[in-house]
């Protein structure tokens, strides 16, 4: 798969000496939909500001499409479009002259039918010629996206998107999300709520603590899941697992008084029934059992937490 | 490669800020210039003789201009940027193909147009209070483009430097609004005692007011020659420090 951005050793430390990033690496594959996924602090803005221009790294590098952004920052900067987290909005200009202003800011010479168009799919042409301080938070939020797609960027980043935003919009703002996709634009969100990364993405990365913990498939993550753990207390303690019992896969905890059984939920069989009467013949009586899942928020919070 | 496009919004952007405060940009500085005329021109000017052959009427309305002229210049550039970086707008900008060289352009190269169109209003005006006639037209355009440049560009770099609302006023107040006093703008030096004249060369205001004044009447405290230096010179230092702050992101980015 092709990368459109290129993350190296990425270090930022503010003026303050906060360090807000530490040594991140992330390659981000072109048409992808990809969710950083972190608690508040946890450097997302930081992240998406670097490669934006907006703030300097201290130590790495980042190139989109091949080229540096620093060196080739006209080329980079070209391609990528930015929806801040904060509504940004200047007070007195209409939502017709922003756009046009953000178009003209990125060197793209006026194009009407485009942006019309664009206000339309945003449900903000019939608002054209209103004052941005007239609008309501959704509204401006709609504005900030028109602005960010403006230029046609191939690149596009949410910070924070749905940060209060109702249940309309937010279904909006993902067929629209969707659609882009579809048209080949690579998207990157940022996010802390878990069931959005779930949603909407490709892949979803964890950071914390200015650092980038993992970046997998929500399908493996999905996966991890839907698996189901089984933790089986027995009468007798056992040194070790029969042979008639090794295909369950087996995992015998330290003291030998536990066996753990890892199951698939999704799958037509899950086999505990057979795993049951297997031990009842191999002459293991039961004592308890126990059964978890692991869901993304608890792979997320041990993550987060043990670092 | 330049981003035309980009210093063509930037000027728009900003030249449409005036036109929404039409009343605020023309109206005040034609109303506050008739004042003067009237206190200065009318009622105090009737009690003093001629300067250097020059009517006193006639002969402030160079300093009436450059006084304008000064603090609009500052004004406009420095709210123009400023107000984005207060309002955080300026993350667009930022995140734009649009190099620090285009930036100055646009944002400086408008307030530069509005204080020269002011400058004209106020020529305008002041010809219908007394009579005006200048001497060497070119030379005053040249010294009307060179100050609304520098001035602006100055102005910018208060805006970038200002981290709030009192510290975006603190220079125009206390530094040159009492220069542009101080500096000849409605007096000649040579009225002052001999101290103050040599006190009064080290205010660069004074280069300006005095160039500007040659070349109504050919009637100057220093020679035309120096002034244009001086304001030359004013102009690179401008473009000196902005070139820095932009190379090393001063205020802008972190």
């Amino acid at each position: 798969m092709k990368n459109i951005v290129h993350i190296e050793a990425l270090s930022k430390t503010y003026d303050s000496g906060h360090q807000a990033l530490s040594r991140v690496d992330l390659d981000i594959h072109q048409g992808e939909i990809l969710a950083l996924l972190g608690p508040n602090g946890a450097g997302k803005t930081t992240l998406i500001s670097i490669i934006c221009g907006i703030v300097s790294a201290s130590t790495g590098t980042v190139s989109v499409a091949g080229h540096d952004n620093v060196r080739d920052y006209r080329k980079t900067r070209d391609l990528i479009g930015l929806v801040p987290q904060e509504l940004t909005l200047g007070a007195f200009d209409t939502v017709w002259n922003t756009v046009n202003f953000s178009r003209g800011l990125f060197g793209k010479p006026p194009d009407t039918a485009y942006l019309e168009q664009l206000l339309k799919d945003l449900s903000l042409w019939d608002k054209r010629d209103s004052e941005l301080r007239e609008l309501s938070g959704g509204m401006k939020r709609r504005v900030l996206i028109a602005k960010a797609l403006s230029h046609e960027p191939r690149v596009l980043f949410l910070d924070e998107p749905t940060a209060g935003v109702d249940v309309e919009l937010r279904q909006d703002m993902w067929k629209m999300v969707r659609k882009l996709n579809d048209s080949g634009v690579t998207i990157i969100l940022t996010t802390h709520y878990i069931e959005e990364a779930e949603e909407i993405a490709d892949r979803v990365g964890i950071i914390s603590q200015g650092k980038l913990l993992l970046v997998e498939d929500k399908q493996n993550l999905m996966q991890k899941l839907g698996k189901k753990q089984l933790l089986i207390e027995l009468r007798e303690m056992v040194e070790a697992i029969p042979a008639a019992l090794a295909e369950y896969n087996l995992e015998i905890s330290r003291d030998g008084g536990h066996l753990v059984y890892t199951y698939d939920t999704q799958s037509e069989r899950t086999g505990i029934t057979s795993l049951l009467q297997d031990l009842n013949d191999n002459g293991m009586s039961l004592k308890d059992l126990k059964s978890s899942q692991s869901s993304l928020e608890e792979i997320f919070v041990n993550l987060v937490s043990t670092k | 490669m330049i981003n035309y496009q980009a210093i063509r919004v930037i000027y728009k952007y900003e030249m449409l800020r005036a036109w929404n405060t039409l009343l605020q940009t023309i109206a005040s500085p034609v109303i506050s210039t008739s004042l003067y005329f009237v206190v200065f021109g009318a009622a105090i000017g009737s009690r003093i003789e001629q300067i250097e052959g020059v009517p006193y009427g006639v002969f402030i309305v160079p300093g009436l201009v450059m006084l304008s002229l000064l603090t609009q210049s500052i004004a406009n550039a420095s709210f123009g940027i400023f107000f984005p970086k207060f309002t955080g707008t300026i993350y667009e900008v930022m995140s734009a193909p649009i190099s620090f060289f285009e930036i100055v352009v646009g944002y400086v190269g408008a307030a530069a147009t509005k204080s020269l169109v002011l400058g004209v209003i106020i020529l305008i005006t002041a010809n219908l209070f007394v009579d005006l006639n200048i001497a060497h037209p070119f030379v005053m355009a040249l010294f009307l483009v060179l100050t609304c440049v520098s001035f602006a560009l100055f102005g910018f770099i208060i805006g970038l430097w200002a981290t709030n609302f009192e510290k975006l006023q603190l220079i125009p107040m206390l530094v040159i609004t009492p220069l542009v006093f101080l500096g000849g703008s409605f007096y000649s030096v040579s009225m002052l005692p001999p101290a103050w004249q040599t006190i009064t060369l080290f205010n660069p205001v004074l280069y300006l007011i005095s160039g500007f004044r040659w070349s109504f009447f050919e009637v100057a405290d220093v020679s035309v020659g120096v002034s244009l230096a001086m304001i030359c010179m004013f102009l690179l230092a401008c473009l000196a420090l902005v070139w820095w702050m932009f190379k090393t992101g001063y205020r802008l980015k972190q």
